[in-house]
């Protein structure tokens, strides 16, 4: 397994995002996930509206403000589907 | 002959002007195909993702969401009919409207009753002018369409068919809403710059494709929450990805059609132009041939009768 998570994060009328990050963390209706490298594949409902937070190998971190998303993981990494994701502030949770 | 000029220079300012319109439309709605095709390209990663995510969901979850089912009987089918809020764009509303009615006809003679759902002004237009009754229409994004527009369309068709359809004699029904059992949508694909063709489509109940794939490489999904219940939360979002794709899919066609249409309004006004042109010059050499053949009889005339005096 690679120790690189590859993440794609997907809206309905563009691609925001995709890149390798070393973990995405977000919150789905049964509770908050972190996900590392190697993690089962999983299908998740995100909580509305919720926060998803992706962790860069630089200690830097995105966090995009979704509704209507969910979460799916497989072997070839994570992807967030929303209806719309837009960058939003770290300190907002 | 003078006046025949004047009526033929007038008629050339006038073919001039359409042209001048004719071909802004054109270079519009060339930019506007560029665009909506960019559209179509980045809404394809989403509609891939939850296209392979409903595929890995169906085959754990127990299938009897009533989006998934067929139903028994089927007294109502609600059709969705996409069309442009503008003219001006060929055959693209007529084609659209046929491909339309030929399906509520199909509908009507396997004893179903239709409802209709209209999207763009040209085809309310339609409706509205025969008197047929619509159920419900959206105006005003058909060239630049977002999926808000598209979610509020899903979210009508939706409550309609799981409503259903129980009419009574007088009424729609104890819930009072007149619901659908089964939902169609016609709209124009775009499959190259030249050709779009309208189309009708199932829309619901939802047939999941269960793609063939190797054994052994199925993964095991876990679900938060339950397989069902997140079945239940995607399959409306799918159906709102469904609609969104054929209005886009329906803006690059509008685009194209009327690029199209405009290429040979502003071709035709060109082949006019020349004639007219032609056709003055002719007219104004003849003038002035007739002008000069007068001034010389006369002074031919003038001066026969002055040698004879």
């Amino acid at each position: 397994m690679a120790n690189q998570l590859q993440v794609r994060v997907v809206a309905v009328e563009e691609k925001i995002w995709s890149g390798d990050a070393e973990m995405v963390v977000a919150r789905t209706t049964e509770g908050e996930i972190g996900v590392l490298p190697g993690h089962a594949p999983l299908l998740g409902l995100l909580k509305e509206p919720s926060q998803v937070r992706v962790k860069l190998t630089g200690g830097e971190q995105l966090t995009y403000d979704v509704s209507g998303g969910f979460l799916s993981i497989d072997a070839d990494g994570v992807t967030v589907l929303a209806e719309s994701a837009t960058p939003g502030t770290p300190e907002s949770r | 002959m003078a006046g025949q000029v004047q009526a033929l220079r007038r008629r050339i300012r006038t073919v001039k002007s359409t042209k001048k319109i004719a071909k802004a439309q054109e270079l519009v709605a060339t930019s506007r195909i560029a665009k909506a095709q960019e559209r179509v390209a980045a809404s394809q990663p989403y509609a891939e993702a939850i296209t392979h995510v409903l595929t890995a969901l169906a085959s754990n979850a127990t299938i009897d969401n009533p989006l998934l089912t067929p139903r028994d009987r089927v007294q109502r089918a609600g059709v969705l009919l996409i069309t442009s809020d503008r003219g001006l764009a060929g055959a693209y509303n007529a084609n659209a409207i046929r491909a339309c009615e030929q399906l509520i006809a199909r509908l009507r003679a396997d004893g179903k009753d239709v409802a209709l759902y209209v999207v763009g002004r040209k085809g309310l237009g339609y409706y509205r002018f025969r008197n047929r009754a619509v159920a419900a229409s959206w105006t005003g994004f058909s060239e630049r369409p977002t999926f808000a527009d598209a979610r509020r369309i899903g979210e009508s068709l939706l409550e309609a068919f799981v409503a259903g359809a129980d009419d009574t004699e007088e009424s729609h029904g104890p819930d009072g809403i007149q619901g659908v059992d089964e939902l169609h949508i016609v709209n124009t694909r775009f499959k190259s710059l030249m050709t779009q063709t309208a189309e009708a489509h199932f829309l619901a109940p939802m047939q999941v494709e269960e793609q063939e794939r190797e054994p052994g490489l199925r993964p095991a999904y876990e679900f938060e929450p339950e397989a069902d219940e997140l079945l239940d939360a995607l399959l409306p979002k799918y159906l709102n990805t469904r609609i969104y794709a054929a209005l886009l899919d329906s803006a690059a066609s509008e685009s194209a059609s009327r690029r199209r249409a405009m290429k040979s309004a502003s071709d035709n006004a060109d082949d006019l132009l020349k004639r007219y042109t032609r056709e003055m010059n002719s007219a104004r050499q003849a003038a002035i041939t007739q002008e000069i053949s007068e001034i010389v009889g006369g002074a031919n005339a003038l001066a026969a009768s002055g040698s004879d005096v």
